[in-house]
């Protein structure tokens, strides 16, 4: 146990100094940094509980999809700039109140979860489900996911869905003249249509057409 | 002291398994630079040591001696973490390999999502290096690869989502043993094409190695590296190939499986059967870097996401309405 108890407060002590640092790092890109320091360390801790897949799961979809995605903006974008003079107090923020409340609301939140699932345990049923099952992890979850959650499984990919749409109806634009490359004239494109061989005469030179 | 023992068991076993994974990555560069250049009727490396096997050795003393440069407007901390990453990830992810049925590091019943994750870490070596540079032809060449490799790795999420269907478990083990009667090139042969082609774009292989693209970016997110630094990106880079062939010859060739069931076949060692199927594999990408030219970087993207996911995905329906139209899905 003793192995045990070292793992975890490890990985924990990592996973929330690092949470806090995403805030207090001056630089944007060191935040993304550790914002995946912050994932790697909740997947551990996820795989010590005996959540394997949901650790695994964590680490394909966050670390790996997710926040390349969100280094690549942040390393695009140079809101290093302006996090700098946020800090230094130049600029007066209208942004502090909203944080507090949407903290505050999170803070409670978490508290009645996890008071809940402490006091009353049998408010969770999923949570007996899954224990008395000798089977693994992924079974389990699948067996849970697939047949009792079907709907609630559908809706969530059915709103991921509708975000991806949204998103890519919001930033497409119809421009116009833009060349576009056309896979098929590139490759049916034959030698007689390429090239041509024009007999130059002497100080006439040759009419290119495009 | 229960502990100590336990401990200096998993470091010697941690050893057993990762000298002789960098003594191939270093043979595998000799090895690739020999097929490039019998494909290109040169020689290659054939002076130092016999036929030339000891030429990785004499280059990795060379990186050492060499002085590691660090930019003086680079982000020094980042700089030096990105070749570490890339090395480690690399190295890591052969925990779960198995050799055969029981050599095996970490046998977890997630192996396969474990080998998927770190393969889609290894981005972040690449995209640190790159940025951390503060130069603008490494920042583009990570960019670039990490564009690349998050497209190809949905591919070959979608891939490995097609042989879990036939297998029933996330084992690697146990997908060795699904392939008992027929391995799974054989059903799955457009998938294995799929597989190849979009492991070379993960890698950062030829046809696909825009992000190092020397005509482009002199040498992408590698530029302002140097000494050994350099030599672990490049390291990182060998045994991250080998795990992409390990990956696909544990998925399609049947892994430490011999090819046939018979009495003199099956006294040869697993691990013998997946390295011999490695190299096969590793020949195929050596060749393929010899013989095909570079892609133009939006038919890379095309390729990625207007062929391959569709591709992938319709085979996924195809394979699973089989399976469960003749009853065979694997349900224990």
């Amino acid at each position: 146990m003793i192995a045990h108890a070292i793992f975890f407060y490890t990985f924990s002590i990592i996973a929330v100094v690092s949470a806090i640092m995403v805030t207090a790092s001056k630089n944007t890109v060191h935040s993304v940094f550790f914002l995946i320091l912050d994932f790697i360390s909740i997947s551990c801790l996820f795989i010590m509980i005996g959540a394997e897949f949901l650790g695994m799961i964590m680490l394909i979809v966050y670390v790996g999809a997710v926040a390349v995605l969100f280094l690549f903006v942040v390393m695009m974008l140079n809101v290093a700039q302006q996090k700098n003079q946020w800090f230094a107090g130049q600029q007066s923020s209208k942004h502090i109140p909203v944080g507090l409340i949407i903290s505050t609301l999170i803070f409670f939140e978490i508290i009645i979860v996890i008071g809940g699932w402490k006091y009353k345990p049998e408010i969770f049923d999923i949570n007996n489900s899954i224990s008395q099952t000798s089977i693994s992890n992924t079974h389990s979850l699948g067996q849970i996911l697939y047949t009792d959650y079907i709907h609630v499984f559908q809706i969530s990919g059915m709103i991921l869905l509708v975000a991806m749409v949204g998103a890519i109806v919001l930033t497409f634009r119809q421009r116009s003249g833009v060349k576009r490359q056309s896979y098929i004239k590139q490759i049916s494109r034959e030698r007689a249509e390429g090239v041509e061989v024009l007999e130059v005469q002497s100080n006439k030179g040759v009419k290119i057409d495009d | 002291m229960e502990y100590l023992s336990i401990f200096f068991l998993e470091v010697y076993k941690i050893l057993f398994l990762l000298v002789p994974v960098l003594v191939s990555v270093a043979m595998i560069v000799w090895l690739d630079r020999r097929v490039w250049a019998f494909v290109q009727k040169r020689q290659g490396p054939n002076v130092v040591g016999p036929f030339g096997l000891l030429q990785s050795l004499a280059d990795a003393l060379k990186y050492i001696f060499k002085e590691i440069i660090i930019p003086s407007s680079s982000n020094k901390v980042i700089f030096i973490l990105a070749p570490i990453v890339t090395m480690t990830l690399a190295l890591i992810a052969w925990a779960v390999i198995p050799f055969s049925a029981t050599q095996v590091l970490a046998d977890i019943n997630v192996g396969i999502l474990y080998l998927f994750a770190v393969s889609s870490l290894g981005v972040y070596g690449i995209i640190m290096g790159g940025w951390a540079s503060n130069s603008k032809y490494p920042f583009l060449g990570a960019i670039r690869s990490a564009a690349q490799m998050v497209s190809y790795e949905v591919s070959i999420g979608v891939i490995i989502i097609n042989v879990l269907l036939c297998v029933g478990s996330l084992n690697l083990n146990d997908i060795v043993i699904a392939q008992q009667n027929m391995w799974f090139v054989i059903p799955l042969f457009p998938m294995f094409v799929i597989f190849f082609i979009s492991a070379l774009a993960e890698t950062n292989r030829p046809p696909f190695d825009l992000p190092e693209a020397e005509a482009e970016l002199v040498a992408g997110y590698q530029t302002e590296y140097s000494g050994m630094m350099y030599a672990m990106f490049w390291l990182g880079e060998y045994a991250n190939i080998l795990l992409m062939c390990a990956m696909g010859a544990i998925l399609f060739l049947g892994g430490w499986m011999s090819p046939i069931d018979v009495y003199p076949f099956t006294l040869v060692p697993g691990a013998i059967w997946l390295i011999l199927k490695i190299l096969l594999l590793f020949i195929l990408f050596a060749l393929v870097k010899a013989i095909v030219p570079r892609y133009r970087y939006d038919q890379l993207m095309r390729l990625g996401w207007k062929v391959f996911l569709p591709l992938s995905l319709i085979w996924v329906v195809l394979t699973a309405s089989y399976l469960f139209y003749f009853n065979l899905l694997p349900v224990n």
